[in-house]
């Protein structure tokens, strides 16, 4: 904890740990992780904040995304242009999102994000095993139990509103890394 | 460093800053701390560098000057405090163990079997602060500064015993050598202080018995608290079905293929189930029936419950019997523990089969599972009680005649020695203390049968396990290549890890612990070796032998439910120390409290000796029956307000809701009446790139915004524009003019549109708005 680390200055560590729900020594072992995923792109040295992202492909192999039906989804809601590579910054920011120590509200914006389009969620979910009837059917009644002003979409309201009642949304919306 | 840097080049401004201009300027840096302390929750990406360095820059600039210097070392103080508290958050975090363990036990298992595991260590750590407490305030002084072993008659083995004391038989039943040790009550001495820091250890016996319920009440209600918020509202269950399993149903825990592979199919059966439901609507075939068999399905568990309550106290009664008896097989000594556990053991299977009958929805049958699996523990433990309360009541008479005895023996002790040596006038030396006539102690007694029943539960959960889940293990994986039927899909496959009983089965034994650790000091110590035991060997039975859940499990909900458990149990073992410490004598030769007539008495005795005279009168008038009955009154009447007042709370926020819901019903019909843009509530998300960023919801249609985050606000509430463009300059901006600060729109690949402030750009918005116009329909998205 004391150690002398030149992966990132003090001040880096700071901000890291302002802007995420992580400590000093889970932000440095993230960093071990990041690089890990492919060593030859992400430089050991972060002290100049090098401009490096890591592509989709490797990043949805991690063993904690791996059989994750969302994995494509999550990773693309956290990087900049919609493609699914991530900065450290993203990466970092991820899971600090999806730590447990992340509040209800700020899971919720992105959960939204993920769950973007219901055919496509509720296919990833049950691996396509449901008949299209089904999957529409699916689809309208959750429309008509969440949606609260009537137009027939889900807004950030109506799933915000929805999924704070829910009693498993905190425990099941959490990744351990 | 960078602020003094900045703060060189801003000296020359500094002068020149009235004092008006630098109390705002202290005001905006005060925000922009507060904002950076809030930057985790907002969904923000690390964007605090242009905050922090506006702060950096004008709070050296505020240090300088005269009479800045104490406003410059408030911040310098300030920032070392809050560096240190991350530090030691950091360090704390790292002190929690078995985090690796839990992960993988996570991924292969879920969060709801983690979450027993996550129970089991949040119990190792409030069992280690209590044997904290009743090792370093009680075992540790009587060591230290107490009378060695055999110096006085309570802690030396009696002669009639001394033969046998060192049998291993006789030490597996807690007697003989164990029996006088620090283990039990009966060693400690009632001296008032002891040793050379004069430490009071008959009154440091009571506090910490007394404290231990406290620490345990406190934290459990503290635990239960914090889980409250986690919990939401008890709102209808029914009314977001599909919609919660939709987006709260994958664990995103899972890390291992064939758990990911249950889940898939559980998730599936699962809406197919709900599907079927809600396309057929059943009606109940015949109510009477299906009323007949829960009632008579209640009955037969009732009688269950009432039966082995009999047998327990049955067992009990022929216990004290063999108590008389010296040649008793193992069986026989051992009946009573083993007794309740077997019941402990084959009860619940009993019930949920009899509770088939019932046919209720999964969810309700757990519940009722859960409460009866309850009520057999919780009425075997009491009937125990009673049963040891008759033991204790006998044990009380026989102490009188005792007492009377060993008086007696004495002063014939006395005369006869004195007669032998014919000289009256040398002081005979005191008996040896082996041979003194000892009471029965029955605060021993009880100890030690908290103790038996505690290690038998432990030994009987280790064989369960041993027997249950890992000889079954190794029969099906082995047996199963010269087998007729696949054992493994077939009939006993591999287990599945019961949370549930487990969970009860854990509550249970730590009632026990806080009733016994009064009576066996040493209990304590032994349950947390147990813990940390069960702690490992669980781990490695689950991952070892048992299958992941074929069943969606939610346990997320039943968290509090097992910490209202629990300290319902908290209650109930209270009771019987309580009662005890209040109405029973204490043992006249054994124990802190020996010779006195209550055991509270030491507290009366320090109040009058040791606190100065003013206390004992302060005392004296709050025991008043005038002043507590007041009290008690005041404290109904406040529970009931804040009881009004929450329920009031609760009504307003009720109207509040459905107020928004109308608001919003209403500037839709507006809008849509009014406006040429039927459009959607889009979702623009920054993605980064610029400097100033902020997320909020609009409805172009409504003509209203909504901003959740506040930071770099442009406009006032109420304006009615995006941006100071109206919906026309939107989707005409031929007519519009081109000035209009702040806002910049653009879309990226996927035909998302972003719109964002900071550049003074104005940009038509993308073809998907002019869909809304041509009235093409969306895709059922946001």
């Amino acid at each position: 904890m004391g150690n002398k680390q030149t992966i990132f200055t003090d001040e880096q560590l700071d901000a890291y740990q302002d802007c995420t729900f992580f400590t000093r020594k889970e932000i440095l072992r993230l960093h071990g992780r990041y690089h890990e995923l492919a060593p030859h792109l992400v430089p050991m040295d972060y002290t100049n904040e090098p401009d490096c992202k890591v592509p989709l492909s490797l990043i949805v192999n991690m063993p904690e995304l791996k059989e994750n039906p969302f994995r494509n989804r999550i990773v693309e809601s956290f990087s900049e242009g919609g493609d699914g590579n991530l900065s450290f910054n993203e990466f970092v920011d991820m899971f600090s999102v999806l730590s447990e120590m992340a509040p209800r509200e700020l899971k919720a914006i992105y959960a939204f994000k993920i769950y973007e389009d219901l055919e496509k969620t509720l296919n990833r979910l049950t691996k396509e095993e449901l008949t299209p009837e089904e999957v529409e059917l699916v689809c309208d009644k959750t429309i008509e139990e969440a949606d609260l002003d009537g137009d027939n979409k889900l807004s950030f309201a109506d799933f915000e509103n929805m999924i704070s009642r829910a009693p498993d949304f905190l425990s099941t919306f959490h990744i351990r890394i | 460093e960078k602020a003094s840097s900045d703060s060189n080049s801003g000296s020359e401004e500094e002068d020149s800053m009235s004092e008006g201009e630098m109390a705002r300027l202290m005001e905006e840096v005060e925000e922009k701390k507060k904002l950076i302390a809030t930057m985790r929750n907002k969904p923000w990406r690390m964007k605090r560098r242009d905050a922090q360095q506006f702060v950096d820059k004008f709070e050296g600039a505020l240090g300088k000057g005269k009479g800045r210097k104490w406003f410059a070392y408030k911040v310098m103080m300030t920032k070392k405090w809050i560096k240190f508290q991350r530090d030691f958050d950091n360090f704390k975090t790292s002190c929690i163990p078995w985090e690796r363990k839990i992960k993988e036990v996570e991924s292969h298992f879920g969060s709801s079997v983690a979450s027993y595991f996550i129970f089991l260590r949040w119990m190792y750590g409030m069992n280690l602060v209590l044997f904290g407490f009743t090792f370093g305030l009680v075992v540790i002084p009587e060591v230290l500064m107490g009378l060695p072993y055999g110096s006085i008659p309570r802690k030396t083995v009696p002669r009639p015993e001394q033969d046998t004391a060192q049998d291993y038989s006789v030490l597996m039943d807690f007697n003989g050598y164990c029996k006088y040790s620090v283990l039990f009550y009966g060693y400690y001495n009632d001296q008032r202080t002891i040793g050379l820091l004069k430490f009071r250890l008959p009154l440091s016996y009571l506090l910490v018995g007394i404290g231990n319920f406290g620490y345990s009440l406190m934290l459990v209600i503290r635990t239960m608290a914090k889980n409250a918020d986690v919990g939401g509202g008890d709102g209808d269950e029914s009314e977001f079905t599909f919609a919660w399993k939709m987006f709260t149903s994958w664990d995103y825990l899972i890390g291992n293929a064939e758990t990911a592979d249950n889940k898939y199919a559980s998730i599936t059966t699962s809406f197919k189930e709900s599907i079927v439901d809600e396309q057929e609507n059943q009606k109940d075939e015949n109510i009477h029936l299906r009323r007949f068999l829960r009632v008579l399905a209640n009955f037969m568990i009732t009688c269950s419950l009432g039966g082995s309550g009999y047998l327990i106290y049955f067992v009990v009664k022929r216990s004290q019997e063999f108590a008389n008896r010296d040649d008793l097989s193992w069986y026989e000594k051992n009946e009573l523990e083993i007794i309740m556990s077997l019941l402990g053991l084959v009860c619940p299977p009993l019930f949920e089969t009899i509770a088939e009958l019932e046919d209720y929805h999964p969810r309700i049958a757990l519940k009722w599972q859960l409460g009866r699996i309850f009520a057999l523990f919780l009425g075997n433990l009491y009937t125990f009680l009673f049963a040891l309360f008759d033991e204790v009541n006998s044990k009380l008479e026989e102490e009188q005649d005792i007492k009377n005895n060993s008086i007696w023996i004495m002063k014939e002790y006395y005369a006869n020695f004195s007669r032998l040596t014919n000289d009256t006038e040398a002081t005979p030396p005191p008996m040896n203390p082996a041979d003194v006539i000892r009471g029965p102690c029955w605060e021993t007694a009880v100890g030690i049968e908290f103790v038996k029943l505690t290690v038998s539960d432990i030994q009987v959960t280790y064989l369960t396990i041993l027997i249950g889940d890992f000889a079954r293990a190794m029969i099906v994986r082995f047996l199963n290549y010269c087998w007729c039927w696949d054992l493994e899909a077939g009939f006993p496959s591999y287990g599945e890890f019961d949370i549930s009983g487990n969970v009860l089965g854990l509550v249970f034994n730590q009632g026990m612990i806080w009733m016994g650790a009064f009576y066996a000091p040493g209990l304590v110590g032994i349950n947390v070796l147990r813990l940390l035991s069960s702690m490992y060997y669980q781990c490695w039975a689950v991952m070892a032998t048992n299958v992941p859940h074929e069943r969606v499990f939610k346990a997320s909900k039943s968290n509090n439910f097992y910490m209202g458990l629990l300290l319902l149990v908290l209650f109930l073992s209270l009771l019987p120390v309580v009662y005890t410490i209040m109405s029973l004598p204490p043992s006249f030769d054994c124990g802190p409290f020996s010779g006195r007539l209550k055991m509270f008495d030491v507290i009366m005795e320090t109040i009058d000796l040791d606190l100065p005279a003013f206390m004992g009168t302060l005392f004296s008038y709050a025991a008043n029956p005038g002043l507590i009955i007041p009290a008690v009154l005041l404290m109904v009447l406040a529970i009931y307000y804040l009881n009004a007042v929450s329920e009031a709370y609760k009504n307003s926020n009720n109207e509040l809701k459905k107020k928004m819901q109308l608001v919003r019903r209403d500037s839709k019909r507006a809008a849509v009446e009014s406006s040429s843009l039927s459009a959607e509530k889009l979702l623009f998300i920054n993605p980064g790139s610029s400097r100033h960023c902020s997320l909020f919801v609009f409805h172009p249609g409504s003509r209203r915004r909504e901003e959740p985050e506040e930071q770099y606000r442009q406009h006032q509430p109420g304006d009615e524009r995006l941006g100071g463009l109206t919906a026309e300059q939107i989707l005409h901006p031929a007519s519009s003019s081109s000035s209009t600060k702040g806002w910049s729109v653009k879309s990226d690949n996927n035909g998302s549109t972003y719109a964002t402030l900071g550049e003074k750009v104005v940009e038509r918005v993308y073809k998907f708005l002019k869909c809304l116009e041509s009235g093409k329909n969306v895709q059922k998205r946001h």
